[in-house]
């Protein structure tokens, strides 16, 4: 894999137009924008699939879709959104605004980013179509676990092989990611100097190099113990089931690290632009962000309280698991912090961030308590978990992409998003999303179960709640859509390159669109 | 930048993709090096002992009926009724505890030229023994059908109960073959005299 410099970027122009352009770039804007386009189709499809379930629970009984088919879909939605929306948005984030915050011209390897894009698609297109093989799709649920995950047809292996492939993706990415930020920053740039966006995806990458391979080995011995005799998990043939949701979670529990660390970094540029001042405490900020990373290495079965593990072990990965609070605790202090006594003003991203605070730390709160082994053998596998893990998810991740996508929208399309459907988008999100998901809590703690498409009479109302919550929320985001095809037509307020009042670092040095190259010469940092 | 600032950029960079790529492929062997690692920290703790069942054997429990303040002479005997055939324990006799578990095993060989089909039946000395003398497995609750020429080690699994009187030192054990005449299979008839012995009796 050749390093493209400026050079030969240069003496690409005038490049192929149409379809093959996009086929063909090696540009970091033009992929990270592939990168956002299909993982909000992913979240399009994954949403498809949510509401299908909300409306087979809209009433105990069976209305809408039969069991086998609605074990599949809470399985590949969670795979859908994790794999296919939540994680490659973050790495379209990271190659259009990194090389833009570090002064750098693109990514360090243009060609190997191309290429990890385009894994994605054909990626997708195995998960999605094993819903219509013989068998239909995977219905292990996300996490895949043995022995359900060796019994089922092929549409588990098409699950199998299109994990190989975005985990190879995201290896690519996260790789391209370390060398840009490590090798490519502009002079005077230190890592002390760094915007918090680069130092949490830094962190990130580096979690993704080290665990995406441990789940490509997990699923590779799903796939031996399927079809070449092999018994990892087999327990006629010596294996354990047990021994799989060690594997997977010893890679599970760094990935919603990777899926929020980023969260957090856009979060720490939002917060200060609007505020008008800036991050509290940037080194507690760095500091915390690496020992989430680093305890997130030692939290894993906290996963699996209830699969009978000695109370020493479950005393151990319960104060760890309440140990990572800290740090996390840390970072919303700061947030607070660095809004007390702001000149704040409530744009659409700042209310998206300001409510990511809000929701996401109910999110954290309800994690705390899941941590605790003794209420998790409770809660474990009931609608609780539900919650809190979209808490986090929803209401972290994909909140902080709202938020980014409103911060950097003058950026790439040089239209200022419209103010009245942005708020309009956040506050029916931000109402919708509670009246689906804080329900649940209260499901779980009545005991119903997840993964299952009946339910006792008892739950019917709260059921009913979220329900018209998850539609609503659903069509909400279609409000997003409308803002973004209004920005990227060119119609509404232009963009003056420092799109926001109160906006610092070196993206908004350059013109509003940002020009098809930047930093051809490196900036100087003082 | 400069031509030869941005070669040794691309090398830089070259070198720290070929580092960060074997950490993958480290990483993509350390999923599977889990595996005994799991195996090894279970059988380290004790925990899921399925795993490694033979790692356990020391763990299993013990037989606790064994009064080993005792033991007794148990002497084997071989007698044949009327039968063609060699019969013989290959031990004349063991020390055993009471409440130990013992196997021990008699030969016996058909030595005419037609399968014969015979049935042990057991005796005891002392007769008061007999009743505290539990056979888990043994020859005599089945027939022995053989073929011509055919020879057999048959096992007999017992146990002594702890409750068997003090003044009982010595056991014999004795088993008597009958030919079952006419009859060539194992096929049981019920009431006939191969139906099986009274346990202990």
């Amino acid at each position: 894999m050749a390093a493209v410099t400026h050079d030969q970027i240069q003496a690409h122009h005038p490049g192929p137009t149409g379809l093959m352009r996009w086929l063909t770039t090696t540009n970091h804007k033009d992929i990270g924008t592939l990168y956002m386009i299909f993982s909000f189709i992913m979240f399009l499809s994954g949403g498809v699939m949510a509401l299908t379930i909300r409306a087979e629970l809209f009433q105990p009984g069976l209305q809408v879709v039969q069991p086998e088919f609605f074990n599949q879909l809470t399985t590949m939605h969670g795979l859908v959104m994790v794999f296919g929306a939540i994680m490659p948005a973050f790495v379209g984030f990271a190659n259009w605004m990194i090389p833009l915050m570090i002064g750098a011209s693109d990514m360090a390897f243009a060609r190997m980013n191309n290429w990890s894009f385009w894994l994605l698609p054909p990626a997708a297109i195995l998960l999605l179509g094993s819903f219509f093989v013989p068998g239909g799709a995977s219905a292990a649920g996300w996490t895949l676990y043995a022995p359900l995950s060796v019994q089922m047809g092929m549409g588990m292996d098409m699950a199998i092989f299109a994990i190989h492939i975005m985990g190879i993706s995201s290896i690519m990415g996260a790789i391209n990611i370390v060398v840009t930020v490590l090798n490519m920053r502009a002079p005077g740039m230190t890592l002390m100097k760094m915007p918090m966006f680069c130092w949490t995806w830094l962190i990130t990458a580096y979690l993704l190099i080290a665990v995406m391979p441990v789940l490509a080995g997990a699923v590779t011995m799903i796939l031996t113990d399927r079809h070449f005799g092999t018994s990892f998990f087999n327990a006629a043939g010596g294996g354990d089931p047990v021994m799989y949701q060690h594997i997977f979670w010893f890679f599970g529990h760094p990935e919603v690290y990777i899926m929020i660390l980023p969260a957090f970094g856009i979060v720490s540029h939002i917060i200060p632009a609007f505020a008008r001042k800036p991050l509290f405490g940037y080194a507690s900020m760095v500091y915390a962000t690496a020992s989430i990373a680093i305890l997130s290495f030692a939290v894993w079965a906290h996963h699996m309280f209830a699969t009978g593990m000695p109370a020493a072990g479950q005393l151990f990965f319960m104060y760890a698991t309440m140990l990572i609070a800290v740090p996390t605790g840390v970072k919303v202090f700061n947030w607070v912090a660095t809004m007390w006594r702001g000149a704040m003003s409530f744009e659409t991203p700042m209310l998206w961030a300001t409510g990511f605070i809000f929701v996401f730390t109910i999110g954290g709160f309800t994690g705390l308590i899941c941590a605790i082994a003794p209420i998790d053998i409770q809660v474990q596998d009931t609608y609780y978990v539900v919650a809190h893990f979209h808490y986090v998810l929803v209401a972290g991740s994909l909140f902080a992409l709202f938020a980014a996508a409103y911060y950097w929208l003058p950026k790439w399309t040089g239209r200022m998003p419209s103010e009245r459907l942005g708020k309009l988008h956040f506050w029916c999100s931000m109402v919708f999303f509670n009246i689906t998901f804080f329900p649940m809590h209260f499901l779980g703690l009545a005991g119903m179960p997840r993964r299952i498409p009946d339910y006792a009479l008892q739950f019917a109302d709260f059921n009913a709640m979220a329900s018209v919550g998850a539609f609503g929320f659903g069509l909400s985001q279609l409000i997003f859509i409308a803002v973004v095809l209004k920005c990227a037509r060119g119609s509404g307020e232009r963009a003056a390159a420092r799109a926001w009042e109160g906006a610092e670092g070196l993206e908004w040095t350059v013109p509003s669109p940002a020009p098809h190259h930047t930093f051809e010469e490196a900036p100087v940092v003082k | 930048m400069s031509a030869h600032a941005n070669r040794r950029l691309a090398a830089d960079n070259r070198r720290l993709l070929l580092r960060l790529a074997i950490s993958a492929v480290v990483m993509f062997g350390f999923g599977f090096l889990l595996v005994p690692f799991y195996e090894k920290i279970c059988e380290v703790t004790g925990i899921n002992n399925f795993l490694r069942p033979e790692a356990e054997q020391g763990a299993r429990a013990v037989n606790t009926q064994v009064d080993a303040s005792r033991s007794i002479l148990v002497q084997f005997d071989a007698n044949l009724h009327d039968l063609p055939w060699r019969f013989q324990p290959l031990q004349r006799s063991i020390e055993v505890h009471p409440g130990q578990l013992v196997q021990v095993e008699y030969e016996v060989s058909n030595t005419r030229d037609v399968p014969v089909t015979g049935q042990a039946v057991p005796s005891y000395g002392p007769q008061v023994a007999g009743r505290h003398f539990n056979k888990l497995d043994c020859f005599c609750f089945a027939q022995q059908t053989l073929a011509p020429g055919e020879r057999r080690v048959m096992p007999v699994v017992f146990v002594i109960d702890p409750a068997l009187p003090e003044e009982v030192t010595v056991i014999t054990l004795s088993y008597t073959f009958f030919e079952l005449q006419g009859r060539n299979t194992t096929a049981a008839v019920p009431g006939s005299a191969a139906a099986a012995p009274v346990p202990g009796g």
